[in-house]
């Protein structure tokens, strides 16, 4: 956990409203799957939490990121060539059990699951990925999951591409059993995948300010009604840990 | 270059303090920088009881600054003794406790409660939180219920108060005379300013509060001022906060009339930003013709 100054290497949008970015800083040779960093925007005060998608080696990561807003807008208008304040890694990532996983994820949700397949690939285990959409136009990664050699399925809101409707609609159709799930996305989507699944790890997104632990701007409540910062204790939890 | 400054209770090598709610219990940013570098910390708020505080989004974003809404979430006066005090122990730094409450008993019991830790410098009566229901803001906007919540510390505490207090007021100078009198040891200025962000899409509030408090860099016009107006009504020594972003706004604040600052929102924007306005302290009192902190403090001329 640090911050540095990361060069934009590459900023570009890859679908509706979503951008990937590639930053050259050596946060990369710490960063593990489902940690975020936070992004110094110039112009706007508070960092923005954006999930890792992949660490390509020991210094490079790739951010893929939704313009949600003048922020987010103001990052997609960055040029290779400009350096970025970077914060990181932060948070608790996915952890990496000896078995086989089904990852599902939602829109934006997505990007971190890509580093996650990579890792269980890379450590010999099956990999399953479904990946929920609104439309056709915001598909993401579909293909960089088949390139680790997971299995894909796809899922959109609108019939426009893979399974019509939710990820959960999805592993149905397509009768999907594994048991243990690693999943990111909207929270409703991550409160389908808590009833369904007693086994895997959810990943939380919450506005957040100081994104190390310290502010309490982004807690969330567990089973006992303990508090939990999503920034430090998460962004992933296990299922059935927290109150969604 | 010295830095150091003496306040009752606070044997500060340097003027910098992280403000209370922006460095927890300095677990975080111990593990980016060794907290002895500071001239002390404020911790986050002790109540006598658990509080979760308030629903989320507590954070919204703001042109060079911030609201929140955390609403004084703590473990607990029991638990913090017990769990945070001792990892502050390890370093050589002045603590300030940061008190709060719902009501006047519940700043008496967190008090003597830690009053004989030895780990803790002095207090900091935290009577301006705008994000509770009771207590906090409501105490330290009417000067006789500041005098007497002030009156009731003091007469229970062991190490010196300060007073922290809240811009929301018609006249803040009423109530810094009103607790100077009253005994405060010193005053730490300001707490956030009341504020509110509207979502355009949904039409509601961005907070789940409602409304929350003002800080950072936007503020800092609003704090100098106070701080100016206090230092010329009381004697009591003035710490400052608000918005304070590099080391020139140390300068500014002292000129102003504060003898320490606190540091608040930009530990979020850049968590080694205490660090770094202490490393370059020095060179700003330079360059503006100063030989050290007390230096600056013994030759201001507030108009």
């Amino acid at each position: 956990m640090k911050t540095e100054m990361a060069l934009i290497t590459e900023n570009r949008q890859i679908a509706a409203d979503t951008w990937k970015m590639v930053l050259k800083t050596t946060i990369a040779s710490e960063t593990g799957c489902g940690q975020f960093v936070q992004v110094q925007v110039p112009g706007y005060f508070l960092r923005r939490p954006i999930s890792v998608c992949r660490v390509l080696d020991e210094e490079h990561l790739v951010l893929i990121y939704k313009v949600v807003g003048d922020g987010t807008a103001r990052m997609a208008e960055m040029s290779a060539g400009e350096s970025v304040d970077l914060f990181g890694p932060l948070g608790h990532g996915f952890p990496i059990e000896d078995r086989d996983v089904l990852l599902i994820g939602g829109g934006v949700g997505v990007p971190p699951l890509l580093e996650t397949a990579a890792r269980h690939i890379k450590a010999g285990h099956h990999v399953t990925a479904v990946l929920g959409f609104n439309d056709a136009s915001g598909i993401i990664l579909e293909q960089q999951f088949r390139e680790l050699g997971c299995d894909v399925y796809t899922a959109t809101m609108d019939g426009s591409a893979g399974t019509k409707g939710t990820v959960m609609d999805a592993i149905r159709q397509n009768d999907i059993n594994e048991e243990y799930v690693l999943s990111c996305g909207p929270l409703p989507m991550l409160k389908a995948v808590s009833n369904a699944y007693q086994k895997g790890y959810v990943s939380l997104e919450a506005r957040m300010a100081c994104g190390m632990g310290a502010c309490m701007g982004c807690v969330v409540k567990d089973n006992d009604g303990e508090s939990l910062r999503v920034c430090k204790d998460g962004p992933v939890f296990a299922i059935g840990k927290v109150v969604l | 270059m010295d830095l150091s400054v003496k306040l009752p209770g606070l044997d500060l090598k340097n003027p910098v303090i992280p403000a209370s709610g922006c460095a927890g219990y300095g677990r975080e940013l111990a593990e980016l920088y060794d907290l002895s570098r500071l001239g002390g910390i404020a911790i986050k708020s002790a109540t006598p009881k658990e509080r979760f505080g308030n629903p989320t989004p507590r954070i919204a974003e703001t042109p060079m600054g911030m609201l929140n809404a955390i609403g004084l979430q703590n473990h607990g006066v029991d638990y913090i003794i017990k769990n945070e005090l001792p990892f502050l122990a390890k370093y050589d730094t002045c603590v300030l406790a940061n008190v709060a409450g719902a009501a006047e008993e519940d700043y008496i019991e967190v008090i003597e409660k830690m009053n004989d830790e030895p780990v803790i410098s002095a207090f900091e009566l935290n009577i301006s939180c705008p994000n509770v229901k009771h207590g906090g803001i409501g105490l330290g906007t009417d000067p006789e219920l500041a005098a007497h919540i002030t009156r009731m510390a003091k007469a229970a505490a062991k190490k010196p108060v300060y007073v922290k207090l809240t811009p929301n007021v018609t006249s803040i100078v009423d109530i810094a005379r009103a607790v100077e009198a009253a005994g405060a040891d010193g005053l730490v200025m300001i707490n956030t300013l009341l504020g509110m962000r509207i979502d355009l899409k949904s039409g509601q509030p961005v907070l789940a509060n409602n409304t929350g408090g003002l800080s950072g860099p936007a503020i800092k016009p609003v704090a100098v001022r106070a701080v100016w107006q206090c230092a010329q009504a009381v004697s009591i020594p003035i710490i400052g906060v608000g918005g304070i972003a590099r080391a020139e706004d140390v300068l500014e604040f002292l000129l102003a009339g504060a003898d320490a600052v606190e540091v608040g929102a930009m530990n979020f924007v850049d968590p080694y930003i205490c660090v770094r306005i202490i490393d370059d302290l020095e060179r700003v009192l330079s360059k503006y013709g100063y030989t050290s902190v007390r230096d600056v403090i013994e030759r201001r001329k507030l108009k």
